[in-house]
């Protein structure tokens, strides 16, 4: 993550910088500064694509808090209720989905990111034959449209009594993140200096002890991110589990959902309220680990 | 013969290690991709369908009857039998390529402007950043009730301008607009961000000197800032374009099982016909192994256009 840290660092110093000297030099147009219609030009996109991107959330929130038939009325300001909540969280099965999902998201997160950071890891430091064959099945496996996996995946967890089941999903899921983490985590892995491993080498380390004693302290960054990564695929995956759970306390958030606004239903009330309860957390985490996400996914890109 | 062996021994002593580490990956892509993959390609030659297919029932287990049928399945997508399967293929295509390039051209020109030296730049980010923190499938929802032809937001909003209630969802022209506007708000945010940092990595001096040797805004942009984000590009391109070729819960959630077919994709067509009705499951495959060797054959050409670019230079 040093190369994102070092940006950001450096952006924050030039803006600080440039603040200072329009201070100290009001009068004079610096090279690279901004006539006044250029800088409400500016502002003014940025404005129109800021209310663009928060609109439809803020839409949300509010008919959420307008009780029962406040989406009836999207223009109305008023009535402002927790009804929808109280309902959501006390008459309806949204605890059991949220509990569902966090335990499959979370179990996905577990295996998937450690199987993957052992073999980017390899990928990254071990020159063994097959390891360009291995990056490239990494990049293919993003290919695999659900339709072609869903149908024997299906009828294999079928054949071990798996589906409906939360270990039937999770395994689904490690084949969707593991080769994406893999090759986001050998990229992370690709910036750490190899001297590190060498010293541990000296030390008497094995190449797993270099690995766990020593990179996976240092790449906690990039773990995370990754964790967090496949944490939010499994979280919001909606086609396999749709197919595969049949039971209601069974679940996840996407599938469940569903079950609010189906063909000859629409409780457009208590979907807008598991939206904001939705967001929230995810979007939390998310507001934490934004600028890492893409720190890794370029550097396994770039250096691919 | 012995050196065969020597020389596999020796690599063994020289690489188990690796090997070791990349076993974990290997046997779960081997089991979970691999095996279904394969299964999948075997399902695609054969009539399977729910009807036909073994299963377990308590404690009997019915055997399968399917048959093998060749490449019927493919020629029936093929020769548009099945599925209408050109007309799908185009509004795919069309979805793909309005979508990547929305995403790209919306997020380079956000990500140049945000790259600028500005008040307020760390919350515009914030702001702007927001969308990608939405789940698909939330956001498939929220779209599809501001969408809402008597009750949605959109339609009041236009009233208040005077505009008579658009049907969102219901033409299939203006339905496939609409889920494009969807995605497109989506995704611009992940392209945003990956482009600003690689804005922020391409050298301060690559601009001054071209600015000192008298080029122009634009001509700096195209000489300098493009070629700069050229690694950066290639990969959020083709991993956008696989990614949209793919999209399932947009469309899925917010045409909805009851819209109509025709603005559905490959990928959703595909998932329907194996999980809705008589259960297709051959016809499905055959859908999916078609849709895979168009992403393949895309990736390869692309990385060869890319590599021929690399070596004009």
């Amino acid at each position: 993550m040093t190369s994102s840290t070092v940006t950001g660092a450096e952006s924050a110093g030039t803006t600080a910088g440039a603040r200072a000297e329009e201070t100290t030099r009001p009068a004079v147009r610096q090279r690279g500064e901004r006539s006044r219609l250029a800088s409400a030009a500016l502002h003014t996109t940025l404005i129109c694509a800021s209310l663009v991107a928060l609109f439809p959330i803020v839409f949300i929130v509010l008919v959420s808090l307008r009780g029962e038939n406040g989406w009836t009325h999207p223009m109305e300001l008023e009535g402002f209720t927790l009804s929808n909540y109280t309902h959501l969280l006390g008459k309806t099965e949204f605890g059991t989905w949220f509990l569902n999902s966090v335990v499959i998201a979370g179990g996905t997160m577990l295996v998937g990111v450690l199987i993957a950071a052992s073999a980017g890891y390899a990928v990254s430091r071990m020159r063994f034959p097959g390891h360009k064959s291995l990056m490239w099945t990494f990049l293919i496996c993003q290919m695999f449209p659900v339709a072609v996996l869903i149908v024997p995946l299906y009828n294999i967890l079928g054949e071990l009594r798996l589906l409906d089941s939360y270990g039937g999903l999770i395994i689904t899921y490690c084949s969707v993140s593991v080769p994406f983490c893999a090759w986001m985590l050998k990229g992370y892995f690709d910036t750490i200096p190899v001297e590190i491993d060498e010293s541990g080498r000296v030390d008497g380390l094995t190449p797993f002890g270099t690995f766990w004693r020593l990179i996976v302290p240092l790449a906690r960054p990039g773990l995370a991110v990754t964790m967090f990564y496949t944490f939010l695929t499994a979280w919001s995956e909606v086609a396999f589990a749709t197919s595969f759970l049949s039971s209601e306390g069974k679940y996840t958030l996407a599938v469940g959902l569903q079950t609010f606004v189906g063909p000859h239903r629409a409780e457009w009330g208590l979907m807008t309220a598991s939206s904001v309860l939705i967001m929230l957390p995810a979007g939390l985490l998310f507001f934490f680990a934004q600028r890492h996400l893409v720190a890794g996914l370029t550097a396994g890109g770039t250096k691919g | 013969m012995s050196s065969l062996i020597v020389r596999t021994r020796r690599s063994f002593s020289t690489h188990w290690y690796a090997w070791a580490m990349v076993l974990p990956v290997v046997i779960v892509l081997g089991v979970l991709v691999g095996y279904p993959l394969g299964r999948g390609i075997y399902l695609s030659f054969t009539d399977a369908n729910e009807a036909n297919m073994g299963r377990t029932i308590g404690d009997f287990s019915v055997p399968s009857t399917y048959t093998f049928v060749g490449l019927e399945n493919y020629w029936n997508i093929l020769s548009g039998k099945e599925g209408s399967f050109y007309p799908r293929l185009t509004w795919t295509i069309l979805w793909t390529l309005s979508c990547v390039v929305l995403h790209y051209g919306i997020g380079l020109g956000l990500a140049m402007l945000l790259n600028r030296r500005m008040r307020g730049r760390s919350l515009y980010r914030v702001l702007l950043v927001l969308p990608w923190a939405v789940p698909a499938f939330v956001a498939a929802f929220a779209w599809k009730l501001m969408y809402n032809t008597d009750n949605g937001v959109l339609n009041a909003l236009l009233g208040k301008v005077g505009v008579a209630p658009v049907d969102w969802l219901g033409d299939p022209f203006v339905q496939k607009l609409s889920v494009i506007a969807v995605n497109t708000w989506l995704g611009v945010p992940f392209m945003m961000v990956a482009i600003l940092g690689g804005l922020q990595s391409i050298p301060r001096e690559l601009h001054e000197a071209a600015e000192i040797d008298g080029a122009t805004p634009w001509q700096r942009f195209v000489h300098v800032t493009l070629p700069g984000l050229r690694p950066v590009s290639s990969t959020i391109v083709l991993l956008g374009t696989i990614w949209t070729f793919n999209m399932f819960p947009i469309i899925y959630l917010v045409i909805g099982q009851a819209g109509g077919t025709e603005s559905e994709i490959l990928v959703t067509y595909a998932y329907r016909l194996a999980f809705q009705g008589v259960r297709d499951y051959a016809g499905s495959a055959a859908y999916g192994i078609v849709i895979l060797s168009l992403l393949l054959v895309f990736s390869v050409v692309y990385r060869g256009m890319l590599n021929r670019q690399e070596a004009a230079k």
